[in-house]
């Protein structure tokens, strides 16, 4: 279920660390949880982010949620599928539902994340 | 989780809503389904085929003895006379003040013996308020732990039902229920509903309530029955402009201003909240349950203000995605003068005054 190539929040955001670049994303539980997702609104492309901090909201048919930054950095990158097909995160939260791209700031960070064993007991499902 | 899910009170149907694979969540002390396959197609399910709640969790409080009249009339604004046996009307506990205690149903099952249904979240509080007031030594039941509910709802619902009773469902008028049997197990049978589809509400003993529900699910099956979760029942009951009690109406707001003046007949006698609710009717309004949609990108939801040309005008009460309409709706108290259709409303929506405008309400009604 959890991609051990992954690095997890207990917000329930993911990062895939690739070079000095980061994917992020929500998780499968975070997307089950939320329900029928109808918006998501990410941050501009060249702002500044903090780990921790909300770059965005996952809004869906019951209720509105932050998503926070795993990873501190710079976004270079994201994804308009999002924009037109956002029911894409519901289906697809690990792939081709990625929110973000970051330049990371402190790559150390992530070692503070939570690898797919531990998610996926966090998580309980 | 786990060990906050124990102290959660059940429905006797817990253990089917899992086995549906339902999403459960706290609602009001109640471990409640939210959802099954999602809110989106379980509330199309319910607009085109037919769904099946679960909503044991409301009350059931029952009135009987030669007073019962007397103290039902007393409680309620609405005019209980009028009632005939196998009769319903929407009706609430209101304070002195004009306020709601909460929003009832009350059903006349004889003229000794009036059955209500209550909020969930709202039954201790009730049964409290009732006995309180039982001036008139009526006897007053708390029979919420003897009644599961079961809603069935939406165009195919009287198909589905009928292949489990033999009381004839197309002679049970809108808001009125008979007793009857359903799989073979007594029930009170309403057409009542918060749905805006035709549908049934079946009170039924909870012993049974788990083998009713599944021969409901089998019943329906050739109609394409879906379960149905509270996320769907309030995207439909908003659709409709029905209230809920903690959104529209609240100890704060009376009758007239959630557009309710139905419920209240002055020339009935003598009831709880009569001579603050005519000081009231006397006077304008100074704010209205409204309508709106929103007009560019954004949801607005319970508790975000409303801005008019830059100054607080009002808070929303309800909002969401409308899945019938394919637009984002919702409910709003805004002062009388800006209640007009076609006026322009700024939401704050997470600190972002978005645009919506006011609509007409209800948003949807079933073609009939």
């Amino acid at each position: 279920m959890y991609p051990e190539t992954f690095r997890y929040t207990k917000e329930h955001e993911w990062v895939l660390v690739e070079g000095d670049l980061g994917t992020i994303g929500i998780t499968f539980h975070a997307q089950k949880e939320l329900g029928d997702i109808v918006y998501v609104d990410l941050p501009k492309i060249g702002t500044v982010v903090e780990q921790g901090k909300s770059i965005g909201s996952v809004e869906s048919v019951k209720a509105v949620s932050d998503i926070y930054s795993p990873v501190s950095g710079e976004v270079t990158e994201t994804n308009e599928l999002l924009a037109t097909v956002p029911e894409k995160l519901n289906e697809d939260p690990h792939g081709e539902a990625w929110l973000v791209k970051i330049r990371l700031s402190h790559p150390g960070e992530v070692e503070s994340l939570m690898n797919a064993a531990d998610y996926q007991a966090y998580a309980g499902d | 989780m786990s060990d906050t899910t124990a102290v959660l009170k059940q429905t006797p149907l817990n253990a089917a809503h899992r086995r549906l694979g339902a999403r459960m969540v706290d609602f009001g002390g109640w471990d409640m389904p939210v959802q099954y396959t999602g809110i989106i197609d379980e509330h199309h399910a319910v607009r085109r085929a037919v769904g099946l709640f679960d909503v044991s969790h409301m009350g059931e409080i029952e009135i009987r003895g030669p007073q019962a009249f007397d103290l039902i009339n007393y409680l309620t604004p609405n005019a209980v006379s009028k009632l005939k046996y196998g009769q319903a009307h929407y009706s609430a506990l209101l304070y002195e003040h004009g306020g709601f205690v909460d929003d009832i149903l009350v059903h006349k099952v004889a003229d000794d013996h009036y059955f209500l249904c209550v909020n969930a979240s709202n039954q201790d509080k009730d049964y409290a308020h009732i006995c309180e007031h039982n001036r008139f030594d009526a006897e007053v039941e708390f029979a919420s732990e003897r009644y599961a509910l079961i809603a069935v709802q939406g165009p195919r619902a009287i198909d589905t039902l009928q292949k489990l009773t033999p009381t004839h469902l197309t002679e049970i008028r809108y808001y009125h229920f008979a007793d009857g049997e359903v799989a073979g197990v007594g029930a009170r049978i309403a057409r009542t509903g918060y749905t805006g589809e035709i549908g049934f509400e079946c009170y039924i003993p909870c012993a049974e309530a788990a083998a009713v529900w599944d021969k409901m699910m089998e019943a329906g099956q050739e109609f394409g029955i879906k379960p149905a979760g509270l996320g769907a029942r309030n995207t439909l009951r908003l659709e409709c402009a029905m209230a809920l009690y903690g959104h529209e109406i609240t100890a704060s707001i009376n009758p007239f201003e959630a557009g309710l003046g139905r419920v209240v007949k002055f020339d009935k006698g003598d009831f709880i909240g009569r001579a603050k609710l005519g000081e009231i009717h006397d006077k304008p309004l100074t704010r209205i349950l409204t309508g709106f949609e929103m007009t560019t990108r954004g949801i607005g939801r319970d508790g975000y203000e409303i801005h008019v040309d830059g100054q607080p005008a009002g808070w929303v009460t309800s909002g969401g995605p409308s899945p019938t309409l394919n637009k984002n709706i919702g409910l709003c108290y805004v002062p009388a003068a800006l209640s007009q259709p076609g006026q322009l409303l700024h939401i704050i929506i997470r600190n972002v005054p978005t645009e919506a405008v006011v609509r007409p309400i209800p948003f949807y009604k079933r073609a009939s």
